[in-house]
């Protein structure tokens, strides 16, 4: 099938199977490969990504399905080659262990923060419920975002 | 999912998004072995799993007719097929008068499935551990299924049938779920073990939705084949509710534990049930 979808604010078509989920056209299609596989059942998080603004699992969408719709991925969170405030937040604060969970959390911790500028740590956790670090770095993750949330990411 | 579907017949899946009603029942008569896709949270992970693709796929995410809001008329609050969990939580309506819903709907899963699924899914998916069917038996809740031409409404508690069985039809598809705005005050609370907080299963799982008159209804899930409603009083014993339950062993508990849970769990909730209703201001 062709389907056409705004990736990180660019129209994109090609061409997939029915079969194809979002993450495997990301990351094998359009080398998009900040969005990370794991457990591929909706578990992890690690493939996060904003389909029309809100936080999915890429690995439990079909590519088809997204025909016509926007989505925007950790790659596309930086401008003109600056970090966004919540990016630099988790550097500034090391949250940043292995790194394989990193773009997961970073793109559902920008949903958080879009639909609650000033979360309290127990809607940090809650917010990140669905994404998992094997290094068991979520203090300082949770760091990170309120950071970024003094900072004042999410209240633009 | 994976590198090959496996429909078994060596044709390539189809997939739809019809746009109508009409659209959607012609696609539905044409490919009776479709499958219905609307948020994908459960049907991708089992096509993943083992089951492979089916012959097609219809997507229901762009039927017009389909809604994906709360709406309330007269007495009655309608959540349409397309809602999905994060809408339904957020919703005036639903946060005012059926507040173990909006519990219930912020357990599932994650936000990442919550801003993906629907509850018509949910139901649909027929699991015994569902968190959001046992709320809408304890409040009454009724399906209404279209099929071309025809509708019909029946109440969730027999719409779920068995563990990924329900009463839908071949060509019948889940229109919207319809709530009875309760007539007496009410006070009602939902309650869930789990072994951790985030994307986990129920142990077990239960609404209670209490009345001035003292009467309780309970709801219970994932303590037998399919989510059940229990009509007792406020101030009945409730070691007896755990004789209505016929709980398994799985990897999240034994049997024997969930059953000694139902009626703790029971307790727990019930009282916050009763104290909602007792608030001053919870009128």
């Amino acid at each position: 099938m062709t389907i056409t979808l705004t990736v990180n604010g660019s129209p994109r078509t090609l061409d997939c199977e029915v079969h194809h989920s979002l993450l495997e056209v990301l990351r094998d299609r359009l080398g998009l490969t900040g969005t990370k596989e794991c457990c591929g059942e909706g578990e992890c998080g690690a493939c996060t990504v904003l389909l029309n603004g809100r936080a999915v699992n890429a690995c439990l969408v079909l590519a088809v399905e997204c025909d016509g719709e926007a989505v925007r991925t950790v790659e596309g969170l930086a401008a003109d080659g600056h970090l966004d405030p919540l990016q630099q937040a988790f550097v500034d604060t090391a949250a940043v262990q292995c790194g394989f969970c990193i773009p997961g959390m970073i793109v559902a911790a920008h949903y958080l923060l879009s639909t609650n500028p000033c979360p309290s740590v127990e809607e940090i956790k809650d917010g990140l419920a669905g994404n998992l670090c094997r290094c068991a770095g979520y203090s300082r993750i949770v760091s990170a975002v309120r950071m970024a949330a003094e900072k004042g990411q999410g209240q633009d | 999912l994976g590198s090959e579907p496996r429909t078994g017949t060596g044709v390539r899946p189809l997939y739809a998004r019809p746009e109508s009603l009409d659209e959607l029942f012609d696609l539905l008569r044409a490919h009776p072995a479709a499958r219905l896709l609307a948020g994908g949270t459960d049907l991708l992970v089992r096509l993943r799993k083992g089951s492979g693709m089916p012959p097609a796929l219809v997507d229901l995410k762009r039927v017009a007719e389909l809604s994906n809001r709360v709406v309330r008329t007269g007495n009655v609050i309608r959540i349409g097929a397309r809602a999905v969990l994060t809408d339904i939580a957020a919703e005036t309506p639903i946060r005012e008068q059926f507040p173990a819903l909006v519990e219930a709907t912020l357990v599932v899963g994650s936000v990442q499935i919550r801003n993906r699924a629907t509850i018509a899914g949910n139901i649909c998916n027929a699991s015994p551990a569902a968190d959001t069917t046992p709320a809408l038996i304890a409040y009454d809740a009724c399906v209404t299924l279209i099929s071309r031409g025809q509708s019909r409404t029946l109440p969730v508690e027999q719409f779920v049938a068995g563990p990924g069985r329900t009463l839908l039809a071949p060509g019948e598809i889940v229109a919207s779920i319809d709530l009875p705005v309760p007539a007496e005050h009410t006070g009602s609370a939902f309650g869930r073990l789990t072994r951790r907080h985030g994307v986990d299963l129920a142990i077990v799982n239960l609404c209670c939705v209490v009345r001035e008159s003292g009467s309780a209804r309970f709801a219970f899930g994932a303590v037998g084949p399919r989510p059940f409603a229990v009509n007792t009083r406020q101030d009945a014993p409730l070691g007896e509710l755990a004789t209505y339950a016929r709980p398994i062993s799985d990897l999240r508990a034994g049997a024997d534990y969930r059953l000694a849970m139902v009626p703790v769990l029971a307790r727990r909730t019930l009282n916050t049930a009763v104290s909602r209703m007792q608030a001053p201001g919870s009128r």
